[in-house]
C-alpha cells in the first residue's frame, strides 16, 4: 500500500543541478522519484494523490549530502548520537551524511559498521553512509581491512583528524582502496609543523601569544598526496580546504587530471583568524580559521570547480569541553544547521549561481563519494528538500537538534530556511511555525 | 582621567593615557616600602586570592608583598596543573573563589588567554600575572617605572628587547607598553624565535645582537627557557650564549648611559654575562623593588574602582 502514496510538490522552484531549473511540480511514488515536470498537477487526478505539499516561494531540490560529519557513536554519545546527529542533519536539509571514523572503537571494522548502519536505520532520519578506517585502530600504521570495510557498506575510507604521516602505508592505502573504487579522505596536516598549534600561525597568533599553525602544515600534505594519488591513480577527496596555496595545487591537479576531488566548510569561507582574538573556543578548529586571503581564494575556488563539494565538518563537543582554556580546548565545531544559509550567501555575494550552490551541496558530494543520491532524476529514491531562500532568522544554539552548542555563529542574522526535508518519500523534518516566523 | 577597568589582563587593549594613569598612581605606593612600618590600610578587609597554575616563586610573592601591605587578605592557590588534569574546569575554581567573596584575582596560566576567559567569567576584579605567551602586563609596567624613574622619560628612548621573542608574554607586554609610550622599540634573538607579522606591533627585527644594540638607551634581556633547548630553536646553549648573550663588550655598542634590565630568574653566563648582571647600569633589582610598587598601585585603583 506504502509503494502506491503519492506525493505532488507543486508550485516550487525546482534546483536539480544539472538537470532542471525552474518551476515545477515533483511527484513522488513510494520511496521514488516519478517525474519532475511543469504543471504535473494539471495531468494528475487529486484523488489518486496521498499528499501535496505547496511549495510556493520555495526552492524544492535534491537532499543535501554532507560528506563530512562526525556523529560520535559508538564512544562519544554525550556529544552526539546517531539519532540526535542525523535529526540535526534532516534540520539542515541534509538527507545524506558520511560519518567519520573516529568513534570508540575507530570505525576499522565490520561490526562498527554495522552498528552505525544499525543505529542510523532505527533513527530513521537522514541516510548514514560510514566512512572506514585506513589504518587500523587510526594509528597510521597497518590497513586496515579495507575490502570488509566496503562490503560492510563504508563509502570512503580515511583516518580522520589523524593524517596518515607514513607516505609508505599511505601509498599502498590508496593503491588498497582502488580496487574497490573508494575514495581516500586524508586530512592534510604535517603533523610537526602543526605540533602544539591551536589557531592559524600570522597575525592573530603573534599578538595573543597562541601557537600557530602555518598555512605549510595543510600544503605539504595536499601536495604529498596529490602526489601519491598521480602515483596510484586512487581517488584522492582533500577534506576542508582551508588556504590559497592548497585551492592553487588542487587546481594545477585538476588542470592535469588527476583523481582529485575537494571540499570547503562554510566556517571556512565565513569566518577569518579575527574570529580567535578574546579567545573563544567556538572560533577553535582545525584547520584553522586563515586568513581574508585565504577566505577569498576559498571562494574562487569553490567559484571555478576547484572545490567541488561544501561539506560541513559538523564537530559536536560538550560545553565543558569548549568552555576549557583556548589551548585546552578541543578543535571543531557543529555545522549542519548552519550549512546553507552560509553556502547562500556566496550566491548573494555574486560567487555561485544559486544552482551552482545547490551542486555543490547535492550532485557534487554525491558524485565524489558515488552514492546514488544528490538528484531528483526519476526512478532514484525521493530524497528532497525544501527552503525558503528568502527567510531569515537568528541562531540560536538552544533550537539546535544537535546534542552540542558549539557554533560561532550564535546571533547571527542567517538568510534561508530548511521548511521540510523529506528522505526515501517520508518527511523527516518540517520547520515548527515559530521558526518560521522568526 | 581615570581608570575604570574591572580588570587588568593585558596592555595591548589599554591606552596610552591608561598606562600613565596607573604608573602615576603606584608612584606614592614606592615610598611605603621604605617605611618602617610597610603597611596602610587601603585595602583593608579585602580578600585578594594568588592564583597561580604555574610555578613562580618572585612574581607571586610580589603579588603578595603588595596586596599585604596594602592590608589585604591574601590566599595563595597553586592549583598543581590546567584544568584539565585536575578535573576541575578554570571556570569552576573561580567561581568558587568567588563564592566565598574574594574581592580580586590574581591568576597565572600556562594558556594565553586564561584571565581573559576568567574575567569574563566572574564579576571579581581579575589580574593578569601571566598568561601562555601573550602577556604579563604588570611586569611591564615595573619595567616602564624603572626606566621612567632613571632616564627621567620612556618617549623616543631607544629600546633593545633581546631573546626568545616568539614564546615570550613579557616581550608582549612590552612591546605593547613601550610602543605605547613612544619608545623605539627593537626587537633581537634569532629569526626561529621571532614570530611573524612582528612589524604590526611597531617594532624592528634584528637577528644579529651587535647590529640591535647600536646606540639604544634601554636592554631588556629574556631570561632563555632551558628547556627549550632540543626544540630546534637554538642549536645549543652554547651557541645561543655566544651569539645573542649581552656580554660587556657589547653593552659598549649602546648608549653611554645604557639601562640593563632583565625580568628574572637571570641565567648567567647565558643571556647576561656575569659581570654585566652585576654592573652600574643593571637596574634588575629596581625593577624587583618597583614591582612591588606597581602592584599595590594597580590593586589599589582596582579596588577603588569596585567601590565607586
Amino acid at each position: 500500500m506504502e509503494n502506491d502514496r503519492k506525493t505532488l510538490i507543486t508550485g516550487g522552484h525546482v534546483v536539480d543541478p544539472g538537470r532542471w531549473n525552474g518551476m515545477a511540480d515533483v511527484l513522488i511514488e513510494g520511496r521514488t522519484i516519478v517525474a519532475v515536470k511543469p504543471n504535473l498537477r494539471t495531468t494528475i487526478h487529486a484523488s489518486t494523490l496521498s499528499r501535496t505539499i505547496n511549495a510556493t516561494g520555495l526552492i524544492v531540490c535534491p537532499g543535501f549530502v554532507d560528506v563530512h560529519v562526525h556523529f560520535r557513536e559508538p564512544g562519544f554519545e554525550y556529544k552526539e548520537t546517531i539519532a540526535t546527529g542525523s535529526a540535526a542533519a534532516v534540520a539542515g536539509g541534509f538527507t545524506s551524511v558520511c560519518c567519520m571514523p573516529n568513534t570508540q572503537p575507530v570505525n576499522d571494522s565490520r561490526s562498527v559498521t554495522e552498528f552505525i548502519l544499525a543505529q542510523a536505520a532505527a533513527a530513521r532520519k537522514a541516510r548514514v553512509f560510514p566512512i572506514g578506517a585506513i589504518t587500523r585502530g587510526s594509528h597510521g600504521q597497518a590497513l586496515a581491512e579495507i575490502g570488509e570495510l566496503y562490503d560492510a557498506g563504508c563509502v570512503a575510507i580515511s583516518d580522520d583528524g589523524l593524517p596518515v604521516m607514513n607516505s609508505q602505508v599511505m601509498r599502498r592505502a590508496m593503491e588498497y582502496a582502488s580496487a574497490f573504487h573508494l575514495p581516500i579522505v586524508d586530512h592534510c596536516e604535517e603533523c610537526h609543523l602543526s605540533h602544539g598549534g591551536s589557531m592559524n600561525e600570522g597575525v592573530v597568533s603573534t599578538q595573543l601569544g597562541i601557537p600557530g599553525i602555518p598555512n605549510a602544515a595543510e600544503e605539504i600534505m595536499v601536495a604529498r598526496n596529490i602526489a601519491l594519488a598521480e602515483l596510484t591513480g586512487a581517488r584522492l577527496h582533500v577534506p576542508h580546504v582551508s588556504t590559497s596555496g592548497s585551492v592553487r595545487m588542487i587546481r594545477e591537479a585538476k588542470s592535469r587530471e588527476v583523481p582529485v576531488t575537494a571540499e570547503a566548510c562554510p566556517h571556512h569561507f565565513s569566518l577569518t583568524e579575527e574570529a580567535v582574538r578574546s579567545f573563544h573556543t567556538h572560533a577553535k578548529m582545525n584547520p584553522p580559521l586563515r586568513t581574508d586571503e585565504d577566505v577569498q581564494a576559498v571562494k574562487e575556488g569553490l567559484r571555478d570547480h576547484t572545490i567541488d563539494v561544501v561539506a560541513t565538518d559538523h564537530a559536536p563537543h560538550a560545553p565543558q569541553e569548549k568552555q576549557l582554556e583556548f589551548d585546552a580546548a578541543p578543535f571543531g565545531i557543529i555545522g549542519l544547521e548552519t550549512a546553507l544559509p552560509l553556502t547562500l550567501n556566496l550566491v548573494e555575494e555574486g560567487m555561485l549561481t544559486l544552482e551552482q550552490a545547490i551542486a555543490k551541496l547535492t550532485s557534487a558530494p554525491a558524485h565524489a563519494f558515488r552514492l546514488p543520491h544528490g538528484t531528483l532524476a526519476p526512478g532514484t529514491e525521493a530524497d528532497v528538500t525544501l527552503f525558503d531562500p528568502a527567510a531569515t532568522w537568528v541562531v540560536d544554539p538552544a533550537q539546535f537538534h544537535s546534542l552540542s552548542r558549539n557554533t560561532p555563529f550564535n546571533g547571527w542574522t542567517m538568510k534561508g530556511l530548511v521548511v521540510t526535508t523529506l528522505v526515501g518519500g517520508q518527511e523527516v523534518y518540517h520547520a515548527t511555525p515559530a521558526r518560521r516566523d522568526l | 582621567m581615570s581608570f575604570q577597568r574591572k580588570d587588568l589582563l593585558g596592555l595591548g587593549s589599554l591606552t596610552s593615557e591608561e598606562i600613565a594613569f596607573i604608573l602615576k598612581a603606584a608612584e606614592p605606593f614606592k615610598e611605603i616600602s621604605g617605611r618602617e612600618i610597610k603597611k596602610v590600610p587601603a585595602l583593608r578587609g579585602k580578600t585578594v586570592v594568588n592564583l597561580f597554575f604555574e610555578p613562580s616563586t618572585r612574581t607571586r610573592t610580589s603579588f603578595e608583598l603588595a596586596a599585604k601591605r596594602l592590608s589585604a587578605d591574601v590566599v595563595n592557590m597553586s592549583p598543581s596543573s590546567s584544568s584539565v588534569a585536575k578535573g576541575e574546569t578554570l571556570l569552576d575554581t573561580a567561581r568558587n573563589i568567588e563564592s566565598m567573596k574574594a574581592d580580586m584575582i590574581v591568576i597565572r596560566h600556562s594558556s594565553a588567554g586564561a584571565a581573559e576567559i576568567l574575567a569574563r567569567q566572574v564579576r571579581l576584579s581579575v589580574i593578569n600575572a601571566g598568561d601562555g605567551w601573550h602577556e604579563h602586563p604588570t611586569q611591564a609596567l615595573l619595567d616602564l617605572m624603572t626606566i621612567q624613574e632613571n632616564k627621567g622619560h620612556v618617549r623616543d628612548l631607544r629600546v633593545a628587547i633581546v631573546g626568545d621573542i616568539a614564546h615570550s608574554r613579557v616581550a608582549r607586554s612590552n612591546m605593547h607598553a613601550l610602543t605605547k609610550m613612544g619608545a623605539k622599540v627593537r626587537v633581537a634573538g634569532p629569526p626561529t624565535m621571532m614570530p611573524p607579522y612582528l612589524h604590526r606591533f611597531g617594532v624592528e627585527v634584528y637577528y644579529h645582537l651587535d647590529e640591535a644594540l647600536a646606540d639604544v638607551d634601554v636592554i631588556i634581556v629574556l631570561r632563555l627557557q632551558l628547556e627549550r633547548q632540543g626544540s630546534s630553536l637554538f642549536p645549543s646553549i652554547r651557541e645561543y650564549a655566544r651569539l645573542y648573550g649581552l656580554t660587556a663588550a657589547r653593552v659598549k655598542r649602546a648608549a653611554r648611559d645604557v639601562l640593563i634590565m632583565h625580568p628574572g630568574p637571570v641565567n648567567r653566563g647565558i643571556e647576561i654575562a656575569h659581570d654585566v648582571a652585576d654592573s652600574e647600569a643593571a637596574v634588575i633589582l629596581d625593577q624587583v623593588s618597583n614591582g612591588v610598587a606597581v602592584r599595590m598601585g594597580l590593586m589599589y585603583l582596582l579596588a577603588q574602582r569596585r567601590e565607586s
